[in-house]
């Protein structure tokens, strides 16, 4: 377990080395480096001072290992509109993101759950034949669309919710939180049900094939033929067959609602980190730009490793090393 | 008597049997969703191909525009006795005419990008499973890199790197899709591989690349076009997303994604026209587009066919 913990280790830093040199060439090679990171208001003196500065006029590697060493310093250098250190104006915007993707998850999971669980224990029925069918519609609809029609219902037409910003908000652990207040937990609302749509859709679909593998096992037949209450079959031997794969998806989707919270953040004014990317990528504001993708690296290779552990305290089953 | 007997043993010989193609066919038109579905796809296609010739005015010719038609509601009539039958958005443009034109850009986009990921990806999940040993971890090791962030996320690297605009959207997207195609066709091709007429074709010592393309190609290719009817889907979906956050189509040319963009700004006015058709339109694309893919993925289901 522990062998294959550190190896596993190992690889995640792998994981992560390989995507700061795909992100250098990408930025210091196919880009040019002097318009990256360089105001292009700039006057050819201050020009050169900054080459300088950054060193661009170094060997190619020795660039490579000055970024590393910034990297390693949470040095991405200020950004051109704040006048502010990058990753500090990153770090101060994840909690709002943070919030929002971990409302979403969990209506997806309320919903999404017991609906599912419904869908497939009562296939033939009229209403799972409905729940299936909306399912589908919440993979197809674009995200951004729906955003755009819950704010035409639910803020112009029936004037019942807020459309942008957190609302007011409350300290709690150091740092300023909305669903605290009854303002910011309406504010919170909209987005979050928002960015829940798909996953909701995910779980629901997941958990219904679940049940449908479950049901025909012996494991239940042989319950069923011992008296056991319905309602304890399906809480207990159901259920808890069905946790090793919504885990999972849960685990993987909490770092892909993160990414996507960039187009819900964007329709709903929330002023997280999927908000300051598209503004810094609009306003070229590359040093944050670089500090949103390797802090976003970090994270899902954080989140891949955190996932891989769970597997094999949840299921004995699986060994980490069996994939090698 | 006798002679009946014969002519009722010889019938069913006379008769060709039908080919896998037709069956196939007959059978994927079987459902009625994947009907409407393939229909409705059918009549997109043509909207889009002949927008030119049939959308009432060019939008992205500004000379056609007048700004004073902008932001028309519904079946409004222009000063020069035109009818807005689904209204303009803020420069004057039509948004059926929009529509129609952003319908080519969105299509476009998103089979360019399937079709380029999808022969990307194949050819390298192929030379992954016929290679084997360095090769193959080379390229799946880079497949589950790949394939540990997601498509957005991937996206907007991209853009980020090489910046905004319509090409850099579709290289993204093909840069963002490859990986899928090249994990599924590895699989199958390690199944195939093992088969007697590859091991045939290795004793007839044919070249390598013979084997790659003529043998094993054809017999992974079932599930590629599952997947690459649903990235079409996949990549329309994301052209809209990237175009909407202002990454995509410029505003001069707009696509699907770019004209509900441009009407986000009016909708709290309670002009929802600017977004809400192209919205329906994209929407009709996706789902039918989705219905097809759902019942191929049915139909070539090997262990559907019996």
């Amino acid at each position: 377990m522990v062998t294959s913990i550190i190896r596993r280790l190992i690889q995640a830093l792998f994981v992560i080395l390989a995507m700061t040199i795909i992100v250098f060439i990408g930025v210091n090679v196919i880009g040019n480096p002097v318009d990256i990171l360089i105001n292009p208001d700039a006057n050819q003196a201050e020009r050169a001072r900054v080459i300088a500065h950054y060193g661009l006029d170094q060997p190619i590697w020795k660039q490579y290992l000055m970024f590393l060493q910034g990297l390693l310093h949470g040095d991405f250098g200020d950004s051109f509109v704040y006048g502010r250190p990058a990753l500090g104006l990153i770090l101060e915007r994840m909690p709002a993101t943070l919030e929002l993707a971990i409302t979403a998850l969990g209506i997806a999971l309320v919903v999404g759950l017991p609906l599912g669980l419904y869908a497939g224990l009562y296939p033939k029925r009229v209403s799972s034949k409905l729940i299936m069918s909306a399912s589908i519609l919440g993979f197809s609809l674009p995200t951004f669309w729906v955003g755009l029609m819950l704010i035409m219902v639910f803020s112009v037409e029936l004037g019942w919710l807020p459309t942008n910003g957190r609302g007011p908000t409350m300290e709690l652990l150091g740092t300023q939180w909305s669903f605290l207040t009854g303002e910011g937990l309406r504010h919170l609302l909209l987005p979050a049900f928002n960015l829940a749509l798909f996953k909701t859709s995910l779980i629901l679909r997941l958990t219904r094939a679940g049940v449908q593998e479950v049901l025909p096992q012996d494991y239940i037949k042989f319950a069923r033929a011992k008296g056991v209450r319905e309602g304890r079959i399906i809480g207990v031997h159901v259920l808890k067959n069905l946790m090793i794969p919504v885990v999972t998806i849960i685990g993987l989707e909490f770092g892909s609602l993160i990414a996507f919270s960039v187009v819900t953040e964007s329709i709903f004014a929330w002023p997280g980190m999927g908000k300051l990317i598209i503004d810094s990528i609009n306003l070229l504001d590359r040093p944050v730009i670089v500090a949103y993708l390797m802090m976003m690296v970090v994270l899902f290779v954080v989140l891949n490793f955190i996932i891989d552990i769970c597997y094999t305290i949840l299921d004995p089953r699986v060994r980490l090393d069996a994939k090698a | 008597m006798s002679e009946s007997n014969v002519q009722d043993q010889t019938v069913p010989a006379a008769t060709p049997e039908p080919g896998r193609l037709t069956k196939g066919v007959s059978e994927f038109f079987k459902s009625p969703a994947a009907v409407i579905g393939f229909g409705t796809l059918i009549v997109i296609c043509g909207l889009a191909v002949f927008a030119p010739w049939i959308s009432p005015q060019n939008p992205y010719d500004l000379m056609q525009l007048d700004i004073m038609d902008g932001r028309l509601a519904p079946g409004s009539e222009s000063m020069t006795g035109m009818v807005y039958y689904l209204g303009t958005d803020s420069q004057g443009r039509d948004i059926l005419s929009g529509m129609l034109y952003g319908l080519r850009t969105s299509l476009m986009v998103g089979v360019l990008s399937a079709f380029a990921a999808a022969i990307i990806g194949t050819t390298a999940g192929l030379f992954a499973a016929y290679m084997g040993r360095r090769t193959e971890t080379v390229i799946m090791r880079l497949v589950d890199l790949q394939l540990s962030f997601p498509t957005i996320l991937m996206a907007l690297m991209m853009l980020a790197i090489l910046g905004k605009g319509v090409i850099n959207v579709v290289i993204a997207l093909i840069i963002a899709e490859w990986a899928t195609y090249a994990r599924t066709v590895r699989s199958t091709a390690l199944v195939e591989r093992e088969k007697e007429y590859v091991e045939a074709a290795r004793m007839l010592r044919l070249p390598g690349w013979r084997i790659l393309f003529k043998h094993l190609l054809p017999n992974c290719l079932a599930p590629v076009i599952v997947i690459a009817t649903m990235q079409v889907a996949r990549a329309i979906g994301l052209e809209a997303t990237l175009s909407f956050l202002g990454l995509g189509a410029s505003v001069t040319e707009p696509s699907l994604g770019m004209l509900i963009s441009t009407g986000y700004q009016y909708l709290l006015t309670g002009l929802y026209w600017i977004s809400f058709f192209p919205g329906i339109a994209l929407l009709v694309t996706i789902v039918s587009i989705n219905l097809v893919g759902d019942r191929l993925r049915d139909v070539l289901n090997p262990r559907n066919a019996s």
